[in-house]
């Protein structure tokens, strides 16, 4: 049966959603109970295939329909493969959890069975871009991921449907650019397989049409990654959506779209190719590097908190792309590590914005006067999140800077060095904004406090699920910060390839 | 110089349509003829690809009078006489994504003509902004 | 909204063509291994039967024949049928739409075992598609107030 999971957890939700949505015909009550055992289901598979792949060392390959590559589809799990199946399945199913009462308050109830089909939609194509080991295949994917989340966009406060079309036009230049791209790898070898073609593509090293299909690859990718020059669709689309929907988009779309370009840089294209044939690493930091200081300076302007966190998202994907950039172990090894921490970061941001939204109703930073005292838990959360983010130890956010850092000195990059410092310290300022307003009182408030100068805390009127999701998204960034030593040996070091 | 450009014909005229819809993607002021500019992109792309499959003097791709697996084994097939019709089945992948993208779009432009009376970019903007 | 604009002939020559037009696309799904053709062909002319109803008569024609709960149920049921013969394949023993695990229930062997699983599949996706065809263009045609279209009862017939 554990050969079957790679399929079956592409599967899984793409069938459970369509029961949903006939079950929802029937009976409204069930649909978050098939939502959450559809999740702990693809948990399940996540993990066995993240075990297979560990004892057996080498990657499962699983062939759709008995046909075998190159002529079939195939599904190829290796280390970087399961780990991120792993680490989206366990967000998904938290934010799953988070979501209930979350997108309860927000939309219509008329409306909930089709956020849940949408749910399982999107999850259903996030998995897939991540199993499967086809170009064309990862294409229908990433497209089915992607109407979702137009989808599941458009069904927020005022001005998310505008901003949804917006995302409609640039993620189908994304998704045409990378066909492109598959276009002119098919043409100049014949296949469509990954790992076929990365025994193709060594011989055709000097041709340029192959140059060309990359720099579609990078701008189609990018795009869906949300990459400096190409990231406008992102601060509206995920402001404006549900807070559900943020939480589930945010962390784990543009997360995958780094994984894919892993994929398409190093294991498709080998490394010889991106690193040392062209100067395609220079490129992508000083697009790095412009991004994050555009990112952050863009974060510091904004005083809705949501909007703050997206451009933080930008920023992120910045520190994944010079990890990528720094053209060596450690770099990489840094940025695989930071998409998975990325993920628990962002997920545990954006629910943490959701909250407040629920229970204040606002989300601008300047009204966050005494929240301290009426949110405790939710800010301590916060605070998780941001230690995560800023970089300080033991949670995760430090481990892969950490690496990102060391990657830079080895790669001798010192300007990507300096960017990286100095966005940390930005993120401190960002981050210490908010926590000043929050917990902070100013001194002439003290003195006309309540009862004495003694504040009045009481625990949050949020849910109880949108708590413990909470807490268990920021228990995750401190064990994700305890284990990274062991994540690094045991899986990240067999993720990167070997001529590297 | 002609020589390229004559030899390679389709793929200028390819690469034609793609810069027509991506310039009326970004430039136009009315959101329907951006979704109109969407599909000149997304079918730029599909011919690009359906005449990567074609071949001189090739017939289409099934072998004649014979059914099921009775005949095909002692056929021999010489590749170049059919045309390859592994990209007109990605096509046919292609085109309906690009349906459903269109379909996803024209709703939500319902939607936002319901919301703001008008579908024209700038004034939808203005209309946000208060 | 579409009012009813009654036309003798387009009412009538719509009538006749219907029939034809859906038999025509349930023969463009079974000859889609050997000629153009397949499933999201066929589902897409069925779909358009429906279409010319409407543009012939009326919403409400279409909508006694066709209900928004009958196109969710068409929906899934084609999904179903897709991944459920993948599922059966799977049960089978062999990987996901592996056809050929088919011929332990159907009295054929492995080859033509392919044959039909891809028959089948094809017509999943038939269904699926002719429901989501017919939905989009309901949806656009009432601008998305399907409740208002039930209600609506005015049948302005503007005769000539």
């Amino acid at each position: 049966m554990i050969e079957q999971f790679p399929a079956l957890i592409v599967v899984t939700p793409l069938i459970m959603s369509f029961i949903l949505f006939a079950v929802s015909w029937w009976n409204k009550r069930l649909c978050f109970p098939i939502l959450i055992l559809t999740l702990s289901a693809c948990i399940v598979f996540a993990i066995g295939i993240l075990d297979t792949v560990i004892k057996q060392g080498k990657p499962i390959h699983y062939y759709l329909g008995g046909w075998d590559p190159p002529w079939g589809i195939e599904y190829v799990i290796d280390h970087l493969n399961a780990l991120v199946l792993v680490a989206v399945a366990v967000v998904a199913w938290l934010v799953a959890i988070y979501s209930k009462s979350a997108v309860e308050k927000e939309l219509h109830e008329s409306k909930l069975p089709q956020f849940y089909t949408l749910f399982l939609l999107q999850v259903t194509g996030l998995f897939g871009i991540t199993a499967t080991g086809d170009m064309f295949n990862l294409y229908v994917l990433l497209e089915i991921a992607s109407f979702s989340a137009y989808a599941i966009i458009a069904m927020g406060e005022r001005g998310a449907d505008f901003a949804a079309f917006r995302y409609v036009i640039f993620g189908t230049i994304g998704a045409c650019a990378y066909l492109l791209g598959v276009g002119y790898l098919y043409i100049l070898t014949g296949s469509l397989n990954m790992a076929d073609l990365s025994h193709l593509i060594p011989k055709l090293f000097y041709n340029k049409a192959l140059l060309v299909g990359f720099a579609f690859f990078l701008v189609g990718v990018g795009i869906k990654m949300g990459i400096f020059p190409v990231h406008f669709w992102l601060p509206d689309a995920y402001t404006l959506a549900p807070s559900a929907v943020s939480a589930l988009l945010a962390p784990l779309f543009t997360k995958v779209g780094a994984y894919v370009i892993i994929r398409i840089m190093f294991t498709v294209f080998d490394p010889s190719f991106s690193i040392k044939l062209y100067p395609v690493m220079d490129i992508l930091g000083w697009i790095a590097a412009v991004g994050i200081i555009f990112a952050c300076i863009m974060a510091l302007a904004q005083s809705d908190l949501k909007r703050m966190f997206c451009y933080l998202i930008v920023a992120e994907m910045g520190y994944i792309v010079i990890g990528i950039a720094s053209g060596n172990r450690l770099g990489l090894t840094g940025a695989i590590l930071h998409i998975i921490n990325d993920m628990f970061m962002m997920a545990c941001l954006f629910t943490v914005a959701g909250a407040i939204m629920y229970q204040m109703g606002t989300r601008n930073i300047y009204e966050f006067r005494y929240l301290h005292r009426t949110m405790p838990i939710t800010l301590a959360v916060f605070v998780v999140g941001a230690l995560s983010v800023v970089g300080v130890p033991p949670a995760c956010g430090f481990f892969s800077k950490w690496y990102l850092i060391l990657g830079t000195i080895q790669a001798k990059k010192w300007l990507l060095l300096f960017v990286l410092l100095a966005s940390s310290l930005i993120n401190a300022v960002l981050f210490f904004r908010v926590i000043e307003n929050a917990y902070l009182e100013p001194r002439e408030a003290h003195a006309h406090a309540h009862n004495g100068g003694h504040p009045i805390v009481t625990l949050d009127r949020v849910p109880l699920n949108m708590l413990i999701a909470m807490i268990l998204i920021a228990a995750g960034i401190i064990l994700l910060g305890l284990f990274s030593g062991k994540i690094v040996m045991n899986i990240i070091d067999f993720a990167i390839p070997a001529n590297l | 110089m002609w020589e390229v450009i004559l030899s390679k014909y389709n793929y200028w005229i390819y690469a034609f349509m793609l810069m027509i819809g991506f310039y009326a993607m970004m430039a136009k002021n009315n959101l329907l003829k951006k979704l109109i500019g969407m599909n000149i992109f997304q079918w730029a792309l599909i011919f690009y690809f359906i005449s990567i499959g074609a071949k001189k003097g090739a017939t289409v791709p099934i072998i004649p009078g014979v059914h099921g697996h009775h005949g095909a084994e002692h056929l021999v097939v010489h590749a170049a006489d059919y045309v390859n019709p592994l990209p007109h089945v990605l096509m046919l992948t292609a085109i309906v994504v690009g349906v459903a993208t269109t379909g996803i779009a024209l709703a939500l432009l319902i939607m936002i003509y319901r919301r703001y009376g008008t579908l024209e970019e700038d004034e939808i903007i203005e209309e946000l902004k208060k | 909204m579409i009012s009813r604009w009654e036309d003798i002939i387009i009412e009538t020559i719509s009538r006749f063509l219907v029939p034809f037009m859906q038999t025509y696309s349930l023969y463009v799904l079974a000859h889609g291994h050997g000629s153009p053709g397949g499933g999201f062909q066929g589902g897409c002319i069925f779909a358009a039967s429906f279409v010319l109803l409407i543009i012939a008569y009326d919403i409400f024609e279409a909508k006694k024949r066709f209900s928004e709960k009958i196109n969710g149920v068409f929906c899934a049921l084609g999904v179903f049928i897709y991944a459920g013969i993948g599922w059966l394949c799977l049960l089978l023993g062999g990987n996901f739409l592996d056809y050929g695990k088919l011929s332990k229930i159907l009295p054929t062997d492995p080859i033509m075992a392919r044959y039909y699983g891809m028959a089948g599949i094809e017509t999943g996706v038939q269904i699926t598609v002719m429901a989501i065809m017919v939905s989009i263009f309901l949806d656009l045609v009432t601008a998305g107030r399907h409740e208002e279209a039930m209600e609506e009862e005015d049948v302005g017939s503007d005769s000539k």
